[in-house]
């Protein structure tokens, strides 16, 4: 998968590294701001109030 | 990794394949060896990072939570004391707390000199994520019955993750916008019991999340009853990391309020143990 992206990348090394890097990054910024926040109610330990 | 033969001649007499041209990148046409090689080899690409996201996200719940309600909390903090100060020329408007918005300042001087907390008021999800919630139809600051606050053991600033630590007889002071008040944590100060306070109350409970009477006007009471003394009870969840069972604080009251104008920096409980 990851050898397939590699090849599937524009240019020479340097802009395929850049370009992953870029990648990898925005993944990161997808699951910090958009995907965990969504999952975490689905999470036990947040439950702190009691109630019926 | 790379096929050992990819690229190169195939000069090995153990090569299994018999050409002696140089082995083709995947391709449509390529051996059933090296199909199989690419489908296990993405399973294990695939395994990893599943792996390395559900790390990412114990890091984010851990710590990235933790910087965001630091600021939230920061801000919060100046905005309420901002807000107050402005208050005290305008008439104060009673009864007309809107979830979400800043209700007390909680001070708590076992878990660190200065330990303070913008209390909000609600106790939903996303409310709780700036800091603790006031449970909406529990009393206010100083008045008879239950002022009942919820907050986070673990993550968002954590803000009740020590809050096993709170011993009998500890002030826990809140702050509004023009008094103090003290309260103190029941069972017997002298010797750290929190089940033998005279009220019948203990300073300190586990119990199941459906129980809702901790809450009540008077702690576990019936909940119709005309409450006997002025109370605040915190509700957090217990064990760290779990949502099994809820852990409670009771206080009581412990004096009249403090007014403001009096003391702008605190009562001497502030600044105890």
């Amino acid at each position: 998968m990851y050898s397939w992206i590699w090849r599937h990348l524009p240019g020479g090394r340097a802009s395929k590294a850049l370009i992953s890097l870029l990648l990898l990054l925005a993944v990161c910024a997808l699951l910090l701001f958009v995907v965990f926040p969504w999952a975490e109610p689905y999470l036990p330990f947040n439950d702190v109030t009691v109630d019926g | 990794m790379l096929d050992p033969g990819a690229g190169t001649h195939a000069t090995a007499v153990d090569d299994d394949r018999d050409d002696t041209a140089p082995i083709p990148r995947v391709r449509d046409n390529q051996p059933t060896g090296e199909r199989w090689r690419t489908v296990v080899r993405t399973i294990g690409e695939l395994l990893v990072t599943g792996g390395v996201i559900v790390l990412l996200f114990v890091v984010y719940e851990l710590f990235v939570t933790d910087l965001l309600n630091g600021q939230r909390q920061q801000d919060l903090d100046q905005q309420v004391h901002a807000e107050w100060s402005q208050q005290q020329a305008a008439p104060k408007k009673a009864g007309s707390e809107v979830p979400g918005d800043a209700f007390a300042v909680l001070h708590i001087p076992r878990l660190g000199r200065d330990y303070h907390r913008v209390v909000l008021e609600g106790t939903g999800g996303s409310v709780l994520k700036d800091g603790p919630g006031h449970y909406t139809d529990s009393a206010l600051p100083g008045q008879p019955g239950n002022v009942a606050i919820a907050g986070h053991r673990t993550t968002y600033g954590s803000p009740f993750r020590d809050l096993d630590l709170v011993q009998p007889g500890d002030p826990i002071i809140v702050e509004t916008a023009d008094n103090w008040f003290v309260y103190r944590v029941l069972g017997n100060a002298a010797t750290g019991d929190f089940e033998s306070d005279p009220s019948g109350i203990p300073g300190r409970e586990i119990v199941s999340p459906e129980d809702v009477a901790v809450v009540n006007p008077t702690p576990n009471a019936a909940a119709g009853a005309p409450p006997t003394g002025a109370y605040l009870t915190l509700t957090t969840c217990h064990p760290r990391f779990s949502a099994r069972q809820r852990l409670i604080v009771h206080a009581v009251l412990d004096g009249a309020a403090v007014s403001k104008a009096d003391m702008p920096d605190g009562p001497p409980a502030l600044t105890e143990g």
